[in-house]
């Protein structure tokens, strides 16, 4: 239900600049990603709009209004955290009901949006446990409850989905994919290193680095039109094939990117590039071939279904024209065109 | 096909339960020193003890091995005068021997009351994060560092009537009129007792407990904070449910040593009718008269006294610790 604005916002602990100015919007009602590896100051940024730590410098404004020096409990905000925080002496149905009954709401309208908050995460019938009796995708629900049952304005989830094993995660994913479908007004903004939670989640990912933004952006244009070799190695999976040298110099570039999906293997001496299959993953949908053609690391080159390439096997490979990320010295992209292409 | 299947894994299970031998086996090895220990400084000595509280053990008899069996006679015996009267005798029937439980018990219930108050707040205090919290750390446990003896000679000369700094002080911000001699007179010496105690043993419970502070996730109160909770509620609902573990621990501790005191007491208030506790009283018995069967069995009075205490705490603990979802 909110806007939430950022202007230069930095945060600094003692000597150490964690967050180095960032200017954000977040449009209201957007499901917003923050994306970075370890350190980049995501998890500060967040904390930064929930208000458990102050802003340096800068202005954060919800709906216009500076909040700043607005008490947490005062921005209409919920929190999701990776460890859940759950009051372990507490049964579910206290959890979630510990900060309206302290607030001194109405006990029947408590009661209410608790079960409505537990039938939508169908953990209903779990309300009498204790945290200790519940699974981890269980304790993650009621911890995702306990916002609800706020209603907030800005929904905040700080790695939510980090401590649990990979099936419950995607099953999890899934089920805040479709919380956000059913708030549709209320603005999220989630923190993760996953970039795969960033892709499948977001509507716009804010892909952070040192402490400052790197690019902002839908989860394509981030992927077809990365504006730095970090944003383009750091989103979609397997990793973007980077090559330098000769290989970037004859296409008037530094590095030149090409995802795994835009390689093609094409008859013997038709590709630009040629080398030898030195090891093949298949995972049952795609077959991940890795190519040595001379550079750095391998190159990696997907194929759709069950194409066998036997290992030692030599392969001319050729790019999709117009699927090739060029990035001068800097890490930016190459602007001019390329008279070859 | 299946017989070997079962034969191999019934090796298997027999290996195991060898495994299990074995581990059981090395345990034993490992604790067979402590518990040959333990027998000889604690379960030997409590055995002789309470045995000599059921004879007529004293100075002269005790180690020719003239002690006869008296059965409970120490304890409590009567006997009806000519008169008709009936007169009751031993420990149960002396009233210092009372004066003295009533002593012990009051001496702990108060010192580990006031100690878990004052120990949770200091607790509190040092678990916010300021600067030089490390020294204010270190420097709390001073009072406890200080041999018993010394921190008590030390407060007797500053609770001393002619000399002492309190009275002094006292005088001169005018709350007395004249010296009080604190550890001598029979209603002022429990008092000094506690000071003294308190002063000593809060830093010890102050740390316990922070130790049990600081296994309280942070991202408890930040929800809470999130929530809009005021700290005081959130001491109460949070803090202290979650801090109860560490609390019952340090309690008990306390509560140990508290019923058994004997050093503190006989340095500062020697003789004193209103602090002679449990320990003291038997102590004096053995030592001093020599009545090696009265002061048996007042010990081993205080070891079921505090048995008690102990079991009841336990109990009343874990019967609380289930009724707490109410």
């Amino acid at each position: 239900m909110a806007n939430i604005q950022l202007r230069n916002v930095t945060k600094t602990y003692g000597a150490v600049n964690v967050i180095k100015g960032i200017d954000l919007e977040i449009r209201r009602g957007e499901f917003m990603v923050f994306v970075g590896p370890s350190g980049c100051g995501k998890s500060t940024l967040l904390r930064l709009i929930s208000g458990l730590e102050s802003i340096s410098t800068g202005d954060l404004y919800f709906d216009g209004e500076r909040v700043n020096n607005v008490l947490p409990s005062k921005r209409g905000i919920a929190m999701v955290f990776q460890s859940y925080a759950l009051y372990p002496h507490m049964t579910v149905y206290d959890n979630m009901a510990f900060g309206m009954k302290l607030g001194g709401s109405n006990k029947a309208d408590m009661d209410a949006r608790v079960r409505r908050a537990a039938q939508m995460l169908q953990i209903d019938h779990l309300l009498d446990r204790l945290p200790k009796q519940l699974s981890g995708g269980q304790r993650q629900r009621v911890a995702i409850g306990r916002a609800i049952v706020r209603d907030p304005r800005v929904f905040l989830f700080d790695e939510p989905l980090s401590n649990l094993d990979a099936a419950l995660r995607v099953q999890t994913r899934l089920e805040i994919a479709k919380l956000h479908h059913d708030m549709r007004d209320v603005t999220m903004i989630y923190v993760t290193h996953d970039q795969v939670e960033a892709m499948t989640l977001a509507d716009r990912i804010c892909v952070l680095r040192d402490g400052l933004v790197e690019q902002v952006g839908t989860p394509t244009e981030l992927y077809d039109h990365p504006n730095s070799v970090f944003v383009a190695g750091f989103i979609g999976s397997p990793k973007m094939n980077f090559l330098d040298g000769d290989f970037a110099r004859a296409h008037g570039c530094a590095t030149l990117g090409i995802r795994s999906e835009h390689i093609d293997l094409v008859p013997q001496g038709a590709g630009i590039w040629q080398g030898q299959v030195i090891h093949a993953e298949d995972l049952g949908s795609d077959n991940y071939l890795f190519v040595e053609i001379g550079s750095k690391e391998p190159l990696i080159v997907r194929q759709p279904g069950k194409v066998a390439v036997p290992e030692g096997a030599t392969v001319s490979l050729q790019p999709r024209p117009g699927m090739l990320h060029r990035f001068d010295e800097t890490g930016r992209p190459v602007q001019a065109p390329l008279a070859a292409e | 096909m299946t017989t070997t299947i079962t034969a191999a894994t019934e090796r298997a299970m027999a290996r195991e339960t060898g495994l299990q031998q074995q581990r059981v086996r090395a345990a034993f090895w490992f604790l067979a020193p402590m518990l040959l220990m333990l027998f000889f400084v604690a379960a030997w000595p409590l055995f002789r003890s309470i045995m000599f509280s059921f004879t007529d053990a004293d100075a002269n008899n005790i180690f020719s091995g003239g002690a006869e069996w008296v059965g409970f006679e120490n304890y409590l015996t009567w006997r009806v005068r000519e008169n008709g009267d009936i007169r009751w005798r031993g420990v149960l029937a002396d009233p210092d021997w009372w004066n003295a439980v009533w002593n012990t018990v009051r001496f702990a219930i108060i010192s580990v009351g006031l100690e878990t108050v004052l120990g949770l707040l200091v607790a509190l205090m040092l678990n916010a994060e300021f600067k030089g919290r490390g020294l204010v750390r270190a420097a709390i446990l001073i009072p406890w560092a200080i041999p018993t003896i010394v921190s008590a000679r030390m407060w007797g000369w500053m609770l001393n009537d002619q000399y002492g700094i309190i009275n002094s002080m006292l005088l001169s911000v005018g709350l007395i009129d004249s010296p009080i001699a604190w550890t001598a007179r029979p209603d002022t010496a429990m008092i000094a007792v506690l000071i003294v105690d308190i002063w000593k043993t809060t830093p010890f419970m102050a740390l316990l407990m922070l130790a049990g502070l600081q296994m309280i996730p942070r991202d408890m109160y930040e929800s809470a904070k999130i929530d809009g909770i005021h700290p005081v509620k959130v001491f109460f609902r949070v803090t202290l449910p979650l801090l109860k573990p560490a609390l019952m621990v340090a309690v008990i501790f306390r509560l140990l040593d508290a019923l058994r005191i004997f050093d503190l007491i006989w340095v500062l208030t020697p003789r004193s009718e209103g602090t002679v506790t449990m320990s003291v009283i038997s102590f004096q018995n053995i030592r001093e008269f020599g009545d090696y069967a009265e002061g048996s069995a007042q010990s081993s009075l205080l070891f079921l006294i505090i048995l008690i205490f102990v079991g009841l705490y336990i109990w009343l603990g874990r019967v609380d610790l289930t009724g707490e979802r109410s």
